[in-house]
């Protein structure tokens, strides 16, 4: 054994030393502040909400069980035993799943671009949030002053301040409009931040993340007690978790209940292999994984319940503005007196309205207030955060305040996903070696904010959300399963899960148990074969189509549905496969390289007469 | 004789004043939902407050000057409380054309909700649409502040980073030829053979000599 220290064997990077995290709870917040993102706050609630309430959580338990911690414990084991990013970790495996590297590359900086985007919408409404009272709680004036504006008054203030307003959307997306610079200038301000955060790696982005990844729990805990202490809150969250176990009978529950968990824990981005990286070589990775993934479903849980109780003050609201209006009608109609009628008087006076004079009430049409309806009416992605959720805010005693802390807790939720996912490029091609040794890494990362921002400016176009929407929908669901699979499969059986597990031990001080065997080899692998099925049938199936936001449609404010012409259904085709394209070509690459190998030492070793 | 004479003008002008005419307007107060416990009720005192406003209004008007409180008809008075009124000329004996009304209280909107201390929503005149107040833009629009002075922050701490950077790399560069110097000096440079620190002359330990240890374990034990 050498006395005196030698070049580390397993590190990359020219001759300086691998830098590492300073303590074991940044690496843990960054892992969590990247498996928690805005999908936890907008996605969860939803399939909840859809799949029966209280009874989804089942089949996400199980999914996560078997099949995101297993996934995520083999990310994080195998980063931290390579100490390499993903590109690096996957031409050690094998050289014919190089591929796999390189893919997750490409996902991580396409998802980066719009990421951002998302986030610079957020921090657009953070902005405007500084002002009482609210920009998206009246219309604005039309042209003589004696009305609104003929598209506010048409939809709602809240969608008119995010079609109009935000986005500038326009009625198709071949009609592409132009960059709008309120959104460019945010653009600009959040890839700034990004870049103030990631720019010396981990050193920079430790620091950041004790305030990007705890914060989020901060404001979720102050709206979680808020929430519960509005009028109609409880109902809500009783009427949402309700379980309704006979939806456990139909199989896509279970399907999206495995998606989810694959998406929500960020799996197959190269993130936690870059984070885990970065690791000292002796640290339990196995506790690491189970309680990261555990805190991300947890937070999932968490924010669904503040959220629950804040819709449900706000159906309780609508509920009631509802029966207002049908009161109003009713008084004015009749000549009551003024306030005569209360909410819990309505029904009888309406009852006894209609004994008495029928067809006067017939003719005022009024509408049906439920508050079932209400509380029906749910929505996901940015509907929920930009629409449905500023209209809650809308109507709590100190709206701008409320609205500062909500988006302030969107924003830094998305910065430390970013953080994840800079860092699955970054880490990869500083260990390739991209850099020569006086260029700096301060320039390095520079250089990837610079080239993602401007990609991203095609996001600020007027029919940026479209192209947004296409992106989210067809960029990183089917490569990211494949790529999973690859990883599961590639560590499972070529590298060999005996090989695996002596690492692992050799980590941890403790072998891999029965668990962890079966499902790196088996189940996995198989639930991941599945969802991978499933989701590209489903893909197949649906015909590919986009909602507009257009003031011309007939049913205006509903959206209407178009198709997508020819050439962005091929874009779509390209967002889909280009990145796994790098799977088969490196394979056949290194097929190639070997083929040629091979032959030039059989006409070496061919005896020279 | 003075007396039906008086009820004849009444009938006639209240005539004038019959729900539905053209020249006739239809108001609607909500005063409980505007003053909730202070609110008043709605007696025939307000209602001559109310007919004194409509005249004033209607005064402001050119030509209009010499209207009097008892030119303005109600009707129809409801516990809503809603009711009609309408303007008179009794010199050229019709009721004033619907425009000019519409006019006179559109200008003077302000004084007459204030006197009843009510809003545009609390008092509707139903056909008659009010200018709606524009909304208080601020010169610069507060987003653009706020922009500001994150943007200026941003920018400022990532040149300090850079610099910083920068200065330590120059530290690092110079730092090298620094440690290579205070190395000759050093007396306690450790020299490797054979995986085997060869400094006999350590005198921290001062006991054991590491060169001869190996010899005793090449001995095969007796």
């Amino acid at each position: 054994m050498a006395c005196a220290p030698g070049p580390d064997p397993r590190g990359a990077g020219g001759g300086h030393e691998r830098p590492s995290w300073d303590n074991r709870l940044q690496y843990l917040l960054s892992c969590i502040g990247f498996a928690v993102g805005l999908g936890n706050i907008w996605r969860f609630p939803y399939l909840c909400q859809t799949y029966g309430g209280g009874a989804f959580l089942i089949p996400y338990l199980v999914a996560l069980v078997l099949e995101g911690i297993p996934l995520f414990h083999i990310e994080l084991a195998i980063g931290q035993h390579l100490r390499t990013g993903s590109v690096g970790v996957w031409k050690a495996v094998s050289p014919y799943l190089g591929g796999v590297g390189l893919g997750c590359l490409t996902v991580s900086f396409l998802v980066s671009m719009y990421y951002n985007t998302v986030l610079t919408w957020v921090l657009w409404y953070f902005l405007n949030s500084f002002q009482n009272p609210l920009p998206w709680g009246s219309c604005p004036l039309d042209l003589n002053r004696t009305g609104f504006e003929a598209e506010c008054q048409a939809s709602s203030p809240v969608s008119y301040f995010w079609y109009r307003r935000t986005l500038n959307i326009t009625a198709d997306i071949s009609d592409s409009g132009s960059i709008q610079w309120r959104l460019l200038a945010c653009l600009a301000a959040s890839w700034a931040v990004v870049y103030l955060c990631v720019i010396r790696g981990i050193e920079s982005m430790g620091k950041a993340i004790y305030f990007t990844a705890l914060f989020p729990y901060l404001v979720l805990t102050i709206f979680l007690i808020r929430g519960l202490s509005l009028p109609g809150a409880v109902k809500g969250l009783t009427y949402l978790f309700t379980p309704d176990v006979r939806i456990l009978q139909s199989p896509r529950v279970w399907l999206d209940a495995a998606t989810q968990i694959f998406f929500s824990l960020s799996l197959a981005f190269g993130g936690h292999i870059a984070f885990a990286s970065y690791n000292p070589h002796r640290n339990n990775c196995e506790k690491d994984a189970v309680i990261i993934s555990l805190v991300n479903s947890l937070t999932s849980l968490y924010a669904s319940i503040a959220m629950f109780s804040v819709l449900g003050f706000k159906a309780a609201n609508d509920h009631g503005r509802c029966l207002d209006r049908n009161i109003l009608r009713l008084i004015n109609a009749f000549e009551l007196p003024d306030q005569s009628v209360n909410r819990d008087d309505y029904a009888a006076v309406l009852s006894h309205l209609n004994a008495t004079q029928p067809e006067r009430v017939a003719r005022l049409c009024l509408e049906t207030c439920r508050l079932e309806d209400f509380l029906d009416k749910s929505a996901s992605g940015t509907g929920l955060a930009f629409i449905i959720f500023t209209e809650a805010i809308l109507h709590m005693p100190g709206a701008p305040g409320w609205a500062v802390l909500f988006f302030g807790m969107l924003f830094t939720l998305g910065l430390s996903s970013m953080f994840g996912n800079m860092e699955s490029i970054i880490t990869p091609l500083l260990d390739m070696g991209v850099t020569h040794r006086f260029i700096p890494k301060e320039v390095l990362t520079g250089l990837a904010c610079l080239v993602c921002f401007l990609s991203a400016i095609c996001f600020t176009l007027q029919s940026g959300n479209y192209w947004l929407e296409i992106f989210d929908n067809y960029a990183a669901p089917l490569n990211l399963m494949v790529f999973a699979f690859f990883e599961v499969v590639g560590v499972a059986y070529v590298y060999g899960v005996q090989r695996f597990s002596d690492d692992v031990e050799s980590m941890t001080g403790r072998r891999p148990g029965l668990y962890w065997q079966v499902t790196w080899k088996v189940v996995s692998p198989l639930l991941l074969l599945t969802i991978f099925v499933a989701y590209v049938v489903t893909l197949a199936r649906t015909p590919l189509s986009y909602k507009a936001w257009d003031t011309q449609y007939v049913r205006f404010p509903t959206r209407q549905e178009k198709s997508y012409p020819g050439w962005v259904q091929a874009a779509c085709v390209l967002l889909c496969f280009l990145p796994v394209l790098w799977v088969p070509a490196v394979a056949l690459a290194q097929l190639l390289a070997a083929h040629r190998r091979k032959k030039d030492t059989g006409r070496d070793r061919c005896p020279k007469l | 004789m003075r007396q039906n004479n008086s009820i004849t003008q009444e009938h006639t002008r209240r005539s004038k004043a019959k729900a539905d005419g053209e020249n006739a307007f239809k108001v609607r107060l909500s005063i409980r939902t505007a003053l909730g416990d202070n609110a008043y009720a709605w007696d025939t005192n307000e209602e001559y407050l109310f007919k004194a406003m409509v005249a004033f209004s209607m005064r402001k008007v050119p030509n209009r000057e010499t209207t009097e409180i008892s030119h303005v008809l109600v009707c129809n008075v409801t516990q809503r409380v809603s009711f009609w009124f309408v303007v008179t000329d009794p010199l050229k004996n019709h009721t004033l054309p619907a425009v000019e009304v519409q006019t006179a209280i559109r200008m003077n909107r302000n004084r007459i909700n204030g006197a009843f201390f009510l809003n545009d929503q609390t008092l509707e005149f139903l056909k008659i649409p009010s200018t709606l107040a524009p909304p208080t833009d601020p010169s610069v629009p507060i987003w653009i502040i706020i922009f500001g002075v994150i943007f200026c922050i941003v920018i400022v701490a990532v040149m300090l980073l850079i610099l910083s950077g920068i200065r330590q790399r120059r530290r690092m560069s110079k730092g090298p030829t620094e440690v290579d110097d205070s190395e000759d000096k050093c007396e306690n440079t450790i020299t490797i053979e054979n995986g085997i620190p060869c400094d006999p002359l350590d005198t921290k330990g001062g006991h054991i000599n590491d060169a001869f240890m190996t010899e005793d374990e090449r001995l095969t034990p007796l």
